[in-house]
């Protein structure tokens, strides 16, 4: 469903990488693993997207994003180290101006729920300013339970999360592998999921 | 379209949310009107001559003021490339953002000019004239200075560039916009003066969002 071919990417003279190959077929996960600075997020933005390779191409179901992308923006959400949540709003807030754009329904009851479930049970209707950096992406991984895509492109998600809210965010990303979803994801910490997938480094 | 109505209702309630931020400009104009009758002294003639020029470089610094958290929180908290993500048209997204910036500091400003307008001794029909020249102008404002906006996102010392890159830009509106003022003293007509305004809004309104959209694409990037 998502490939790239030939990808390869320069930040000013340095190559971050190139010749990068790979596929990945619905109902599997693509882990990017790779030092500080080794291209990580730049190949997750790449293949959203948001920037361009210096060569190569990124096929999403056998069409290049760099010809025609609004088909993987509808079907893929990204969710980077900023977060794209406002401050001064609360998590419902945040949640149903998210759902108003990408052309969701918005379901107030559902979305109290999922953000119980992500323990924030209790603190809907905070700013996120009072919230802690794990609740703030509590609630940005609540976008990602309450619309499933197809696709989920995930950078460092396991950052700032504790035993429980990690628990709950594998447990996620299992059932969205299990119904064909794919995932791609980058992380310093190695975390079991119970589904084929695929390791790729970047590191030269 | 709902894509549109959303983006503007959400930055509406994030301006409710942090008020001082758009009240600044606003300040901005009231006291830079007020400032100079109180400096100049009370000669109606002198004051009545000064008042176009005066308001309309209020009026254009204090919209230059807010352009430059036109798209600064957005790109700052991911906000941004969450809307360059979107399937919809960026474009059309981005005009959203523009007209709620013009609700907070354009059309406020166009409410308040009469009553700033009549510290200068304006009369009636030139405090009308000055509502139309506003009503007309301050989008062309926020239409060029968006551009300027997106292009310096993410850049140190963006607010000086913002202001180099627009201002020679923003010139031709306060010309106008004042000259119609001065017309109208001068028993001309405003008819002149307002068409080529108009003509103005529309061009940049027209072209504008594209141009927006693209340096935003870039910007992220």
């Amino acid at each position: 469903m998502l490939s790239g071919q030939q990808l390869a990417a320069k930040k000013g003279r340095v190559t971050l990488f190139q010749n990068m190959d790979f596929e990945l077929p619905a109902g599997q996960w693509l882990f990017l693993s790779g030092g500080n600075g080794s291209g990580k997020t730049t190949l997750l933005r790449i293949l959203c997207g948001l920037g361009l390779p210096d060569h190569g191409q990124v096929l999403w179901r056998q069409t290049p994003t760099q010809i025609d992308c609004s088909v993987l923006h509808r079907e893929m959400m990204y969710v980077g180290h900023a977060l794209g949540l406002k401050e001064e709003l609360s998590a419902m807030e945040n949640l149903r101006f998210h759902a108003q754009m990408t052309e969701h329904v918005f379901d107030a009851a559902q979305t109290r729920e999922v953000l119980a479930t992500l323990g924030l049970k209790g603190r809907e209707h905070l700013s996120l300013r009072v919230l802690s950096q794990g609740q703030k992406r509590r609630v940005a991984l609540a976008k990602l339970l309450l619309y499933p895509v197809p696709l989920w492109i995930l950078d460092e998600p396991f950052v700032a999360l504790d035993a429980q809210g990690l628990k709950v965010l594998v447990k996620a990303m299992q059932t969205h592998l299990q119904q064909s979803g794919l995932l791609v994801y980058t992380s310093h910490q190695r975390v079991e999921i119970d589904a084929p997938g695929m390791e790729m480094s970047l590191n030269s | 379209m709902r894509v549109f109505w959303s983006l503007l209702q959400r930055d509406l309630l994030l301006a409710m949310r942090r008020r001082t931020e758009v009240l600044t400009g606003l300040f901005f104009m009231v006291i830079v009107a007020s400032l100079f009758p109180l400096a100049i002294g009370p000669e109606m003639d002198f004051l009545r001559r000064m008042a176009p020029g005066i308001l309309w470089i209020g009026a254009l610094l204090s919209s230059l003021l807010s352009l430059t958290r036109l798209f600064e929180a957005d790109y700052l908290d991911g906000s941004l490339e969450q809307l360059v993500l979107l399937p919809s048209n960026l474009a059309l997204n981005v005009t959203a953002k523009m007209a709620a910036h013009w609700l907070l500091s354009g059309l406020p400003l166009v409410v308040l000019a009469p009553l700033l307008g009549l510290q200068f001794d304006l009369g009636v029909d030139l405090l009308l004239s000055l509502m139309l020249t506003l009503l007309i102008g301050t989008p062309i404002l926020t239409a060029l200075g968006a551009i300027g906006a997106a292009l310096t996102l993410g850049v140190r010392g963006g607010s000086v560039l913002l202001s180099l890159l627009v201002l020679p830009l923003m010139v031709p509106v306060l010309v106008f916009g004042a000259g119609a003022l001065e017309a109208q003293m001068g028993g001309l007509g405003i008819e002149a003066h307002v068409s080529i305004l108009l003509a103005m809004m529309l061009g940049s309104l027209a072209l504008s969002p594209f141009a927006c959209a693209m340096a935003i694409k870039l910007s992220v990037e």
